[in-house]
């Protein structure tokens, strides 16, 4: 680490401990309240009916026999939502027609869209009267064709999932011409497809491209090139709560949401767009949240609620079961890609290329764009593509999950550069080192890297024990996989009371997923000198404090402790302000140090946080310490994962023997919670890598919709997960933070397939690497029952 | 609508009396007649453990167990596992190790662990393990919670 990076925040007190978080005594006695966990007299139970089919055109409508239902107080349908589009005859206004998309995905209008599309709504005086209302609304469907993969969706005449939307961009695909050009010639001059009405549109919602250098002569310096083709399914970030909203509309237009989400400002602002009233007649209050993992960032539930509480005039209700979730919110995407890369004989990469094909699901918005940026991040690149395809397919419309974008396309960077440095027989860790991206390093995506901590990862990376033991045994194999993910900022805005105990209230927008609560108060703890229990955080809701953006991107330990920085700075300012008043001397000559505010010269005047506190009431009044922020500077997270495996022969079952996670976190406010964020992420891969995926049958529904069969990592499956903390300080924090949350999910699949490779002599190539998948793999390779290795 | 059944039990060693109809489940009966919101609902088809409680010293979903099932039984929720004065070891251990991040699997872990260390104060981490498999965490990746409940066995044993 650079030694002056390290002394600046060496004598900090309270950043880097590890105290109980403030929130926690009320989530281990089960008192916390999440969104299900609230109720109101006269309360009303909703339910949502949803579509049968994966891609349907809605004839109509009729819901008067639920109506007639005893207990049925409202239904609601797009037909009750505001349709702001319709007035934009252009049909160009990107804003409108992100709000159709937005409403048309809260309950579907003229076509459902992916099995399990919300179509209308139901409140009843319970939740089992609901549930038998929606029975009785009677739907008339025309059954059209479900889009169901990339390949299907690129096909000339395979039907328009969006009709009369995307055209085909000028460098578009069609399936034809796709697999055999992909890489060696994937931009397409499309103009010859432009011919008649089918041809016109397509289903490619979007197009990416980045360039470097000279993408043909790289390849021709190349000693070794390797080229492969992957395929992921959909996979869902498996919160334990199921979403729910309540809602309260009241007679005067003004709405209450309850809520757990990531952001109730966000939530608070899609509500208002789709309902159609300004955001400032809705009051979202945060719920405690359930995970999110970044599957909680959009609205599905809440402008529903809030409609229902219009027509009745009663608090409405709705919770999703576990089906629901699975079906009818955001998965991640499932995708097809191919990457080529090319080095010298000494293992310098001389070029790579990449082509991302992701499935957006049923509206436009796969976050290829950002795994196109990811997927050779880590790397010093002299020459370089990458191309992304946003594709609508008859699935559920993906929604963030964790470093969106970056995890699949990791696998199969990840797994190239293995096979690479095995080709040329150079230790996978010193490969990486040898190409590292640092200081100064052009990304192929353009931007030049500030201070990052990757050569710093990958040196600990080589000389942790777990790298430096024997793996050995048959069947046995080790992988590493490197990771990058931006690491995000966004507006965060932070109040802190002095109360007259001496403790401080501190007031933030960040919903605590975990452990932020703390971490946030770490920072005011660490200005104002006082133990971190008497600083009191809490959530305000959208009425109670600044805008604050999303909990996402890695980012509230970075913008909001930031922000808490600031607040907790400018309380110390104004009651260093009071103590000089009351002394009748200069501000400038009154400091606070280690929770006492004491005179440059005169040791007489002295006074405890406490004991300023308390007067300052009758000194000139309370004082409110704010800051309302949007800063920029967040530092970009390096993760490398190493992983032992046993492969089973005879079953194709994988064992994960040991599991070790490096990562430079910039600087790790709460340790344990940083180390949380590295074992959850780690984990949350490797159930994408060996168990996750929704399976679908032919026509589009769902077939494992439960925990049963969609199956996620228990403790059962797992061993300690490992972790090493990296800390090459974010230039860009007050105390070096960069983010931690979403990079740990990036290398697994890729670390585990390589481990896999180093264990039997397969180079996997679809997620998940599943019991059955990975023994048709053997069985294809060489036979069921050979014990390789030793 | 079905007639309602009356019912007396113990719940977190009070005798309690409420009316559920008999297609109403356990945690249904917990949550939204009894108002004790503690034991959460994740899944509802017992897959996931975030309604665990004990049933006359067994586990259970409450999920999967029908409220009239519940007659003269005694059951110990997440409300009743603190004691008067101050936390279980557990719930102390789960602070103390950070074995919580979102909490909303927190309760049925603490239950589901609770039930384990008062059967078999000595459990090792493969035992703890195998007992635990039953509920779902999507946060922490179980590290922590496994290192909570070997500690929280100390300190039990110290008790």
């Amino acid at each position: 680490m650079n030694n002056m990076e390290a002394s600046k925040f060496e004598k900090l007190r309270f950043v880097g401990s590890r105290p109980i978080r403030h929130d926690g005594l009320e989530k281990v006695t089960g008192q916390a309240r999440y969104g299900a966990d609230i109720s109101f007299p006269q309360m009303l139970y909703g339910k949502i009916l949803r579509s049968p089919y994966a891609h349907a055109r809605i004839k109509s409508i009729d819901f008067s026999r639920a109506l007639a239902l005893e207990g049925v107080q409202a239904v609601v349908t797009s037909s009750d939502f505001p349709k702001p589009w319709l007035t934009d005859e252009t049909g160009i206004d990107s804003k409108l027609i992100n709000i159709k998309f937005s409403s048309n995905n809260v309950l579907a209008g003229e076509k459902v869209l992916y099995k399990g599309h919300a179509v209308a709504g139901v409140a009843a005086s319970n939740a089992y009267i609901a549930e038998k209302a929606l029975d009785l609304i009677d739907v008339s469907y025309e059954i059209l064709p479900p889009i169901l993969d990339v390949m299907q969706a690129i096909k000339v005449n395979a039907g328009i999932i969006h009709e009369g939307m995307f055209p085909y961009p000028e460098s578009g695909l069609i399936a034809s011409e796709f697999n055999s050009s992909l890489i060696s010639n994937s931009t397409l001059d499309m103009s010859n497809h432009h011919q008649g009405d089918d041809s016109k549109y397509s289903n490619i919602a979007g197009y990416y491209i980045q360039e470097i250098g000279d993408i043909d002569k790289g390849f021709m310096d190349a000693d070794v090139v390797v080229e492969r083709e992957y395929n992921t399914g959909s996979v869902h970030q498996g919160y334990i709560e199921p979403h729910s909203a309540t809602a309260i509309w009241n007679r005067d237009g003004k709405v209450t949401i309850w809520c757990s989400s990531q952001g109730h400002f966000g939530m608070r602002d899609q509500t208002a767009e789709v309902v159609g009233i300004p955001a400032s007649d809705i009051k979202v209050i945060p719920m405690e949240i359930g995970g999110g993992f970044g599957g909680k960032t959009t609205v599905y539930l809440e402008p529903v609620v809030a409609m229902l509480s219009k027509k009745t005039g009663r608090p409405v209700k709705i919770t999703m079961t576990r089906q629901e979730v699975f079906e009818g919110t955001g998965p991640t995407l499932g995708s097809y890609m191919k990457v080529k890369i090319g080095a010298t004989k000494d293992g310098m990469i001389t070029a790579a290329q990449a082509l991302l094909a992701y499935e957006a699901g049923a509206f436009p918005g796969s976050p290829v764009n950002m795994g196109a940026q990811c997927i050779f991040a880590p790397y010093d690149i002299p020459n370089g593509k990458v191309e992304g395809f946003d594709i609508l397919v008859n699935k559920p419309k993906v929604a963030a999950y964790r470093a969106p974008g970056a995890p699949a396309a990791a696998f199969a960077g990840e797994t190239v550069i293995d096979e690479l440095s095995c080709k040329l027989n150079i230790d996978p860790l010193l490969f990486r080192l040898k190409n590292s991206a640092k200081e100064g390093t052009r990304r192929i995506s353009g931007p030049v890297f500030p201070r990052i901590g990757f050569l710093e990862t990958v040196e600990a990376s080589r000389i942790h024990p777990h790298y430096l033991s024997d793996f050995g045994g048959p069947n046995r194999g080790r992988g590493v996989a490197a990771g990058f993910w931006f690491n995000g900022s966004g507006p965060s805005s932070v109040i802190v009371n002095a109360n007259a105990d001496g403790t401080v209230s501190l007031i933030e927008g960040s919903p605590d997923i975990g452990g932020t609560r703390v971490a946030v108060a770490m920072h005011v703890a660490e200005v104002l000198g006082i133990p971190i229990a008497d600083v009191h955080p809490s959530i305000g809701d959208t009425d109670s404090i600044g805008f604050t953006s999303m909990t996402g991107g890695s980012s509230v330990a970075f913008k909001t402790g930031w922000a808490a920085y600031q607040a907790a700075q400018d309380l110390k300012a104004q009651m260093i302000e009071r103590a000089s008043d009351i002394w009748d001397v200069e501000a400038g000559e009154v400091n606070l140090k280690d929770g006492k505010f004491n005179h440059s010269t005169n040791q007489d005047l002295q006074m405890d946080f406490k004991e300023l506190a308390g007067m300052l009431n009758a000194t000139g009044g309370p004082i409110v310490g704010r800051a309302a922020i949007n800063p920029g500077g967040a530092g970009a997270a390096i993760s490398v994962h190493i992983v032992d495996v046993e492969v089973d022969p005879e079953t194709g079952k994988l064992t994960i023997l040991r599991y070790t996670v490096v990562q430079d976190v910039g600087k790790a406010i709460h340790p344990d919670y940083v180390e949380g964020q590295m074992q959850g992420g780690a984990v949350q891969g490797i159930g994408w890598a060996l168990n996750e995926e929704y399976i679908f049958d032919k026509e589009g529904v769902i077939k494992n919709p439960t925990f049963l069969d969609y199956r996620m990592p228990t403790s059962l499956d797992l061993p300690m997960i490992d972790t090493h903390i990296v800390e090459v300080n974010n230039p860009g924090h007050p105390y070096g933070v960069r983010g931690v949350g979403e990079v740990p999910i990036v290398p697994p699949m890729a670390a585990i397939a390589n481990a896999i490779n180093s264990a039997v002599g397969i180079r996997m190539n679809t997620l998940p690497m599943s019991p059955p998948v990975l023994l048709e793999a053997l069985w294809a390779n060489n036979g069921a029952g050979k014990v390789y290795g030793d | 609508m079905s007639e309602k059944v009356h019912i007396e039990t113990n719940i977190n060693g009070s005798q309690v009396e409420f009316l559920c109809e008999p297609r109403q489940s356990l945690l249904e009966v917990l949550r939204d007649v009894l108002d004790m919101t503690g034991t959460k609902e994740g899944c509802n088809d017992g897959n996931c453990g975030a309604c665990t409680v004990i049933v006359d010293d067994r586990i259970i979903d409450s999920c999967l167990m029908l409220a009239v099932e519940s007659q003269g039984k005694k059951i110990t929720t997440i409300e009743g596992v603190a004691y008067t004065d101050r936390l279980h070891p557990l719930q102390q251990a789960f602070l103390e190790n950070a074995a919580l991040q979102c909490g909303i699997c927190t309760p049925g872990f603490i239950v589901a662990a609770k039930s384990l260390l008062d059967r078999e104060p000595d459990a090792d981490e493969g035992r703890i393990r195998q007992w635990l498999a039953g509920n779902l965490c999507r946060c922490t990746g179980y590290d922590k919670i496994v290192r909570a409940v070997l500690a929280a066995k100390e300190t039990m044993k110290n008790e």
